[in-house]
């Protein structure tokens, strides 16, 4: 039922998707050195190609179906029931194509300063790696790309990162390795138990989930099998040291992939194999999650208050923030997943523009040490005004994509999880608190000698920057077109677990409405809505295309 | 008309954007002035809704107006919709007007500063922020405006960021603010897992009909006055207000005094229907949390020096009023209270600002003096300011300040002594204040060659700085300046006429104008104080009222004046009761000690396992190492031992065999 009918396309493009930036990566692997202008070209040109079928992907999307859409499935290896078999949801969608966009942004507006050939191959590996595994709806191919995924991240840091990146690859690749072998281990046992169900042996994550049935000892061992992979790539506290490191040694094109989308394959995994293998094992577990998340979200904005190094900064805010989108997933309510799921993109946009402009200070300063840096909004007051924007979003102000996300997570487990809510949201507190103080410091005051020298946002860096801006604000003014396709799918998954435990879904419902004119208003409504929000969206698009020109 | 409500955040926000596009084109001072056009084209629209829903029946005043869907996710559905009420329109009316008057005005005193447009781009955005915040129909559209304004008074506060003080008290006040912004976000996830949603008819209807427990009644109202604590300044949030002077004058007359600040007033006025069904301790915690606020900050401003500290005490003094009118039930009271007060001290704090200029960016008081002679338009603008916040009939501030009382005497006897003695205080720091400021002896003189004095606003016009060098003179403000003091001075004056109250020579028909028209939005939660003993003798509390102003007015002449009576300015008062010192103490001292520790657990501890987890598997392995002797009679050894281990365990510890 789930494969449905409106998949079955005569091109297969979500297959395309995962191997146009293969084919690209092989290509640029191969080019003769005696050409430096052409991999680049390539690069961007095969990035890029696959960002358009994203774009194409959304826009032929299905709104208001549930189910996985484009499915794609070949057998592979038969007698083991391996299949090709991908699909996109609610979920996935929007995950795919921040990953189509991010990556020609990241090509053409950052420069790796040695070896640009195999930098870009590793780069696009590292883009088919991550749509493989947001797109593959079987257990042993997502366990492929999932791993995939960790060779070219290991290479881009050890390769192209900073001062400490030996120390820094290699942390980061065992952590992950680590909890990959759990999940290895769980796939594997998941496989066999679910076969007596069966009657067969299958890795189709579809046929496990909706035909088998785990004894609830057993669904939770595997569970945790499962939860231990995702809660190191979120990364969920106490299993987030990698980060801060990861993300500090990395190049600036790796911090920005890795906040932007490759932290979202631990909770995309919890999303879509734990939650949906497992409804039993990840309800009886949510106290844990629940608590870790919360935890996360204080300690880590604590642990950024307290940062001197800029980029670690980022890095702790990003533990803090992923901590609100678990929270989300294991709040169990329609507000708080759709909320976790729209949270991943906006976390994605924000956090990577903040890396971006981080690297572009790094450029400019050769140092990331908030105490070398000062008084930079008065010799460069559009990159300030840049940095200010984006900073905004990541603090939550109403009217950019943060808060959005934040509210609808926050609203739905207070339903749920009401004192963990309590609790969570004073994390917003101290999100202001470390973004504004390190603002001040960075950007507030004169400019000493060294400061003086920093340069203006230059015409090619605000192209790059003008796209997340963009989403910035029109995911703040009007997320209902991103919402209205992530909830069916979202509603889908609640009444999965709804239907394998005895949670029912809290639904608080409007007793007395409101009185005054009630057809009238709805008319009002409904007539108004198309035209004025297309236009609030063009309007807020135009805008910020000249935030850096108007300052 | 009323359809078109939406025109009122429109035109500033047109504004903005086209100020953002072209402002550096359009330059000084012609952004500055199409900034004021926009305001002033809000202000019509809210006039032209105005008299629409005054033509209508009383019933018929309230409307929705909605955009479009904005954050639907299942049940939770809300819309980015207007409320068009009495209630908004009189807030847009004011909040237009006062902020188009404050526009006009900046084009003058922002004359010259490398920054002019980006300054009214800023202030664009604050109105049309400002506007959705009041025309909300739901908490969350009132909550985006609500931080919006915030992020403006941010970027405001911290207009001239090179300066130290005016960054750290631009992000003291978002981070204060954020405190109560907490308790808002709290409050809005409570209402809507009560009744389904957040919107404000929907709150408020349930609470008329009794659907909304007392227990969620109270969580919802208590956590809104959270929030409204710190936008407004009250006891223990008041702490960003002080430092939000760091700001240009305009700012301060706009953002915190006439308007912004008056947001957490405005929300409680919103959700009276809510307060009045939540637990019987709530409305006595707000009324003395407005009236000790209203006290303290009272003794606080009796003793600062800087001119805009003093005002700025004063606004917290003043706002508490409102939260006392809100806590005894005297909503109309404290929305008349707001506007009166956004009338005088808007007047007051642009009055202070052309003093300020005049006085070539000098704040200190104790620098001035017999300034009246240099700046009479100023002078005289500012002492009907003056008479209007002592509550000298018949100026408006009396007719607010005496309303406040009345319900307080109705509640509580001794809410109303503190009230009238903040009165008195409040009639006395001003008239120290304008005696310090335009009579006495001339003390600019002593410090005409002073260079310390005028390190502010960089890139304010070089022409104008004749205080470094010999000469020096205080000069009035150009007439651009002046016309929103004059125009501002007429409303102190007659503001009053909105409200007027049941006394003898008053008319029937302009009686409680303002109350009759919000009857339909307040009805529900408004005390009833007919027959109680403060209402039958309304006279008797009109003479109490005057006698505290007069008796602090005298005070004041005889001390500063006359200097019959030596001041008593304690340091306790001077240092704001070491309040803030105590707080800031905390925060640089274990505040941040534990903080530092959080973050050094991690490297140690949190991290310190990992690594050591992996140096042990080195470790470990090295040693393992030494295991794999190549013999095999070691081997074999090993696994006999292990094999008798693990029959041994089977057979005794599970009993198999």
């Amino acid at each position: 039922m789930l494969a449905s009918e409106a998949g079955t396309l005569a091109f297969p493009i979500l297959t395309a998707i995962v191997l146009v930036p293969i084919v690209g990566a092989l290509i640029v692997a191969l080019m003769p050195k005696s050409r430096p202008e052409l991999p680049k070209m390539v690069a961007l040109l095969s990035s890029a190609a696959t960002g358009a079928m994203t774009i194409w992907l959304m826009s032929s999307f299905e709104t208001g179906d549930s189910g996985f859409q484009f499915v794609s499935k070949h057998e592979w290896i038969e007698p083991w029931g391996i299949s090709w078999h991908l699909g996109v949801d609610g979920i996935s969608l929007f995950l795919v194509v921040l990953t189509g966009v991010l990556f020609p942004l990241v090509i053409a507006g950052i420069d790796p300063h040695h070896d640009e050939r195999p930098y870009l191959a590793w780069l696009l590996m590292l883009q088919a790696g991550v749509m493989g595994s947001f797109l593959s709806l079987d257990l042993f191919v997502f366990f492929i790309f999932f791993e995939i995924v960790l060779v070219p991240m290991y290479f881009l840091i050890g390769g192209w990162g900073y001062e400490n990146r030996v120390y820094a690859a290699t942390k980061f690749f065992l952590y992950t390795m680590l909890g990959s072998a759990f999940m290895l281990v769980g796939i594997v046992a998941t496989v066999a138990i679910a076969a007596d169900d069966l009657g067969k042996t299958t890795f189709d994550l579809v046929e496990i989930a909706e035909g088998a049935s785990f004894a609830a000892s057993t669904g939770r061992w595997l569970f945790f099998a499962f939860a231990i992979a995702f809660a190191v790539k979120v990364p969920i506290f106490p299993l987030h040291t990698w980060l801060p490191d990861a993300h500090t040694q990395a190049p600036t094109a790796g911090s920005v992939v890795l906040a932007g989308v490759m932290l979202k394959l631990g909770t995309y995994g919890f999303l879509r194999f734990g939650l949906y293998l497992f409804p039993e094992a990840s309800f009886w577990s949510r106290p844990l999650w629940l608590t870790l998340a919360v935890i996360g979200i204080i300690y880590g904005a604590i642990a950024a208050t307290m940062q001197m190094d800029l980029k670690r900064l980022v890095a702790y805010s990003s533990v803090a923030h992923m901590g609100f989108i678990v929270l989300g997933i294991f709040a169990f309510t329609t507000q708080s997943m759709s909320g976790s799921t729209i949270q991943m993109i906006n976390h994605g946009v924000s956090t990577g523009a903040l890396f971006l402009l981080v690297g572009m200070i790094y450029e400019r300063r050769k140092t990331r040490k908030i105490s070398e840096l000062n008084g930079i909004q008065k010799v460069a007051p559009i990159f300030a005004a840049g940095f200010m924007i984006v900073m905004l979003s990541s603090i939550g102000v109403p009217g950019l994509n943060g808060f959005v996300g934040e509210f609808l997570i926050l609203t739905g487990s207070f339903l749920t999880a009401r004192w963990w809510t309590v609790v969570a949201a004073a994390g917003v507190i101290l999100a202001a608190l470390y973004l504004l103080w390190a603002y001040q410091r960075v950007f507030h005051g004169e400019p000493d000698e060294e400061n003086k020298k920093f340069r203006e946002l230059s015409l090619k860096e605000g192209m790059v920057l003008l796209p997340f801006i963009g989403v910035i604000v029109f995911m703040g003014v009007y997320p209902k077109p991103v919402l209205d396709r992530i909830e069916p799918t979202i509603d889908v998954l609640i009444t999965h677990v709804e239907a394998h435990t005895d949670y029912v879904e809290p639904e608080p419902t409007i007793q007395i409405g409101v009185v005054i004119d009630h057809g009238e208003e709805g008319d009002h409504g409904e007539e108004g809505e198309d035209n004025d929000t297309e236009h609030e969206g063009d309007e807020d698009d135009g805008d910020d295309g000249h935030e850096g020109e108007g300052d | 008309m009323a359809e078109l409500v939406w025109l009122i955040p429109a035109f500033p926000l047109v504004g903005f954007l086209t100020i953002l596009l072209f402002g550096r084109r359009m330059g000084d001072p012609l952004s500055g002035w199409f900034a004021t056009a926009m305001v002033f084209a809000s202000f019509i629209a809210s006039v032209g809704v105005y008299s629409d829903l005054l033509g209508m029946d009383e019933a018929e005043r309230s409307h929705v107006e909605s955009l479009f869907s904005w954050v639907p996710v299942g049940n939770l559905q809300i819309d980015l919709a207007f409320l068009v009420d009495p209630l908004s329109i009189t807030m847009c009316l004011f909040v237009t007007g006062i902020g188009g008057l404050i526009h006009m005005y900046s084009i003058g005193y922002m004359h010259g500063d490398a920054k002019f447009s980006k300054f009214f781009l800023y202030l664009n955005l604050f109105i049309f922020s400002m506007t959705l915040l009041v025309l909300g129909e739901n908490l969350l559209v009132t909550f985006l405006g609500w931080e919006g304004v915030g992020t403006c008074s941010y970027f405001l506060i911290a207009f001239w960021q090179t300066r130290e003080s005016a960054a750290t008290a631009g992000k003291k006040a978002f981070i204060t603010n954020r405190v109560g912004d907490w308790g808002v976000m709290l409050a809005m996830f409570l209402a809507f897992s009560a009744v389904g949603s957040i919107s404000y008819s929907v709150l408020n209807n349930n609470a008329e009909a009794g659907l909304l427990s007392e227990t969620t009644a109270t969580g919802i109202a208590v956590l809104l006055f959270v929030g409204a604590v710190g936008k407004s300044a009250q006891l223990p949030l008041y702490v960003w207000l002080p430092d939000a002077m760091e700001g240009p004058t305009p700012v301060s007359a706009l953002i915190h005094a006439a308007t912004m600040v008056t947001a957490g007033v405005f929300l409680m006025i919103r959700i009276n229907p809510v307060l009045a069904v939540s637990a019987d301790w709530v409305g006595p915690m707000i009324a003395w949390v407005g009236v000790v606020t209203a006290l303290f900050a009272a003794t606080i401003a009796l003793a600062q020096s800087d001119i805009k500290k003093v005002l700025a005490y004063s606004t917290i003094s003043q706002l508490g009023y409102m939260f006392l009118a809100v806590g005894t039930g005297a909503y109309v009271a404290a929305l008349f209270h707001m506007i009166t007060h956004a009338f005088f001290k808007a007047l007051l704090f642009l009055g202070s600002g052309s003093v300020i200029h005049g006085m070539n960016d000098e704040q200190d008081m104790n620098k001035m003096g017999k300034l009246f002679k240099f700046m009479p338009i100023t002078a005289s603008t500012f002492i009907v300011g003056w008479l209007a916040i002592a509550g000298v009939p018949p100026f408006a501030g009396f007719w607010s300040k005496d309303e406040i009382l009345l319900f307080a005497l109705a509640d509580n006897t001794a809410l109303y002594v503190l009230g009238l003695i903040t009165a008195l205080l409040t009639a006395l720091y001003m008239t120290r204040m304008v005696i310090m400021t335009f009579f006495g002896e001339a003390k600019w003189t002593s410090f005409a060659n002073d260079d310390e004095a005028p390190e502010v606003a960089e890139g304010e016009e070089p022409i104008e700085t004749h205080g470094a060098h010999g000469e020096f003179k205080p000069h009035e403000s150009p007439v651009i300046m002046l016309i929103p003091l004059v125009v501002l001075s007429v409303l102190a004056i007659a503001g009053g006429v909105i409200q007027l109250p049941s006394l003898w020579g008053v008319p029937d028909d302009v009686e409680h104008t303002l109350e009759s028209w919000l009857h339909a939005q307040v009805i529900f939660g408004e005390a009833d104080i007919t027959g109680t003993w403060a209402d039958e003798h309304l006279g008797l509390l009109v003479l109490f009222a005057v006698a505290s102003a007069v008796v602090g007015i005298l005070l004041g002449w005889l001390i500063y004046q006359r200097k019959r009576i030596k001041p008593w300015e304690p340091s306790l008062f001077a240092n704001g009761w070491f309040y803030d010192r105590a707080v800031t103490r905390f925060m640089g001292g274990p505040g941040r000690k534990s903080f530092e520790g959080v973050a050094e657990f991690d490297s140690k501890v949190v991290d310190g396992a990992v690594n050591g987890v992996a140096v042990a598997v080195t470790e470990t392995a090295t040693q393992a190492r030494k295991g794999q002797t190549g013999y095999v009679r070691q081997y074999a050894g090993l696994i006999g031992i292990a094999t008798v281990l693990l029959l041994g365990w089977f057979v005794v510890i599970r009993g198999i065999l």
